[in-house]
């Protein structure tokens, strides 16, 4: 087979998973019209499948400081943090991160994705070791397999799986870099971060917590689960992206450890991309104060989670472990799946459809995220919407 | 580590292969894991970790690259065994 065909036969194995005209993945959203609302097609949908936990992709302060950065700053940077696209604003975000989780110091770095794999492979390269739970994302595996090191996987949250391995590490602890999420973006599940921490101090170890989704939705001021844990100087290094609660790109690492630094000069997706716009910049820093004085809205966001995921469990829908903004329906093939999605695109609701190999374990998940804008009347439809779909879903074999 | 403990080895690698795939496909030492076997990355990053746990050793996926067939896989799990004991 040459390159091409490679990618004819992968196009059909997908394709016979997923017929062609179910545009499931890559929908073409028309028009956005609110935190909570769009059209597709001719349709005008509810947005439950979103990263915007806090509902602020409208806000009027953000807007406003993102159109006061492109008439003041251009629309672009056009050069790396290393060379010419280094202005105030990314500075002055970097000590607002740092404040924010009383560090030392932090970095900004152009994407989330970029934040992990910068961050990971300039921590470590090749002897040393990573340990990563078994469900990591993607940014973190593809960061790891960039460093060089040696990539041990434990059973994800499985504290018993990751002693043990741990305990095979011997004196390669020295050199080795703990890695998991706050907030697990396939079933929302927490990390049980208090025994991980307790691991890492009788064994040794780096740890890198990654707060991508939990950043802004848990604890008081949004820390993530370090601040319901209350564990924050217990993890060594934190990274978290702007494209989720905070409602732009971007991402960012913060650190006690006066060693972050050093990442400026040899992370090579630190170096070797351009910086985020000033638009992204602005709009960030303003999000990251609405965030850390939204309580209401983490109030409201929580409330919203409670009422659906209850609502969900109580008619048999196979959930994760814990109620959160990532609310995914464990379905038994790809084909109930994708006619749960189906049905609720009929019902004017848009989720996520996460098919094998992209869910852990083969499953196949409809996934809602939800936001802090959305009404409880809206989170009652898509509730009771679900309850409707259940038993034409499972009879479906 | 002797002989034995690599025929051990391939035994358990043609056992565990054999339940995670086709019945009908004959696993033997020169079979190709991906193209014979269709062992995703998923299935086979599990694997590993069964391996993992089985031996007491610690298989780092970045050393799987070089892997092909199950006799590769045997090796290296040989070779890991024998410097960690
Ligand atoms: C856990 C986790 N880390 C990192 C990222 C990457 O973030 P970004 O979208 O900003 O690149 C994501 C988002 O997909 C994520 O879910």
């Amino acid at each position: 087979m040459n390159l091409l065909e490679k990618l004819d036969a992968a196009a059909a194995a997908r394709k016979a998973l997923l017929p062609d005209g179910v545009g499931a993945f890559g929908i073409p959203i028309e028009e956005v019209f609110s935190a909570t609302e769009a059209r597709i097609g001719s349709r005008r949908v509810l947005l439950m499948g979103t990263n915007n936990y806090l509902g602020l992709t409208f806000s009027p302060e953000c807007i406003r400081a993102a159109h006061e950065a492109i008439d003041k700053e251009g629309t672009g940077t056009t050069g790396s943090r290393m060379a010419n696209g280094s202005y105030f604003g990314h500075r002055a975000l970097e000590k607002e991160f740092a404040d924010f989780y009383q560090c030392g110091s932090g970095i900004v770095f152009t994407t989330g994705y970029q934040a992990n794999l910068g961050t990971i492979s300039g921590l470590v390269g090749p002897g040393d070791t990573v340990l990563i739970d078994g469900d990591s994302h993607a940014s973190i595996f593809d960061g790891c397999i960039l460093s060089g090191a040696n990539i041990i996987r434990f059973k994800h949250n499985d504290m018993a799986d990751m002693e043990k391995r741990l305990r095979r590490l011997g004196d390669n602890i020295e050199t080795t870099l703990i890695i998991a999420e706050g907030i697990y973006s396939m079933l929302g599940d927490q990390a049980p971060l208090a025994d991980i921490v307790q691991l890492k101090n009788k064994y040794g170890g780096i740890l890198l917590l990654d707060e991508a989704h939990s950043l802004g939705v848990l604890g008081k001021t949004g820390q993530g689960l370090v601040e319901t844990t209350g564990l924050l100087n217990e993890v060594d290094f934190i990274t978290g992206t702007f494209s989720k609660s905070l409602c732009s790109i971007g991402g960012f690492c913060v650190s006690n450890h006066p060693q972050l630094e050093q990442l400026r000069y040899v992370s090579h997706p630190y170096i070797f991309t351009a910086s985020p716009s000033p638009a992204t910049i602005a709009s960030t820093r303003a999000a990251l104060e609405l965030l850390r004085k939204g309580s209401h809205l983490r109030d409201k966001l929580w409330s919203n989670c409670r009422q659906l995921y209850s609502q969900l469990q109580e008619v048999g829908y196979q959930l994760g472990p814990d109620p959160g903004p990532v609310i995914a329906a464990v379905v038994a093939t790809p084909q109930q799946a994708l006619l749960l999605w189906q049905q609720l695109l009929e019902h004017n609701i848009y989720v996520n459809l996460i098919l094998p190999p992209a869910a852990p374990e083969g499953k196949s998940l409809v996934r809602c995220s939800v936001n802090a804008a959305h009404t409880t009347e809206e989170i009652r439809y898509v509730g009771d919407t679900f309850v409707k779909l259940y038993d034409a879903i499972n009879t479906q074999a | 580590m002797t002989e034995s403990n690599y025929d051990e080895i391939m035994k358990l690698l043609c056992d565990r292969l054999s339940d995670l795939t086709n019945a009908d496909v004959l696993i033997a030492p020169e079979t190709n894991l991906i193209n014979q076997l269709s062992i995703d990355s998923i299935k086979l990053l599990n694997l590993i970790m069964e391996i993992e746990d089985a031996f007491d050793i610690s298989i780092p996926i970045n050393a799987l690259t070089d892997v092909q067939t199950v006799r590769e896989l045997a090796d290296l799990v040989h070779k890991i065994k024998i410097t960690s004991s």
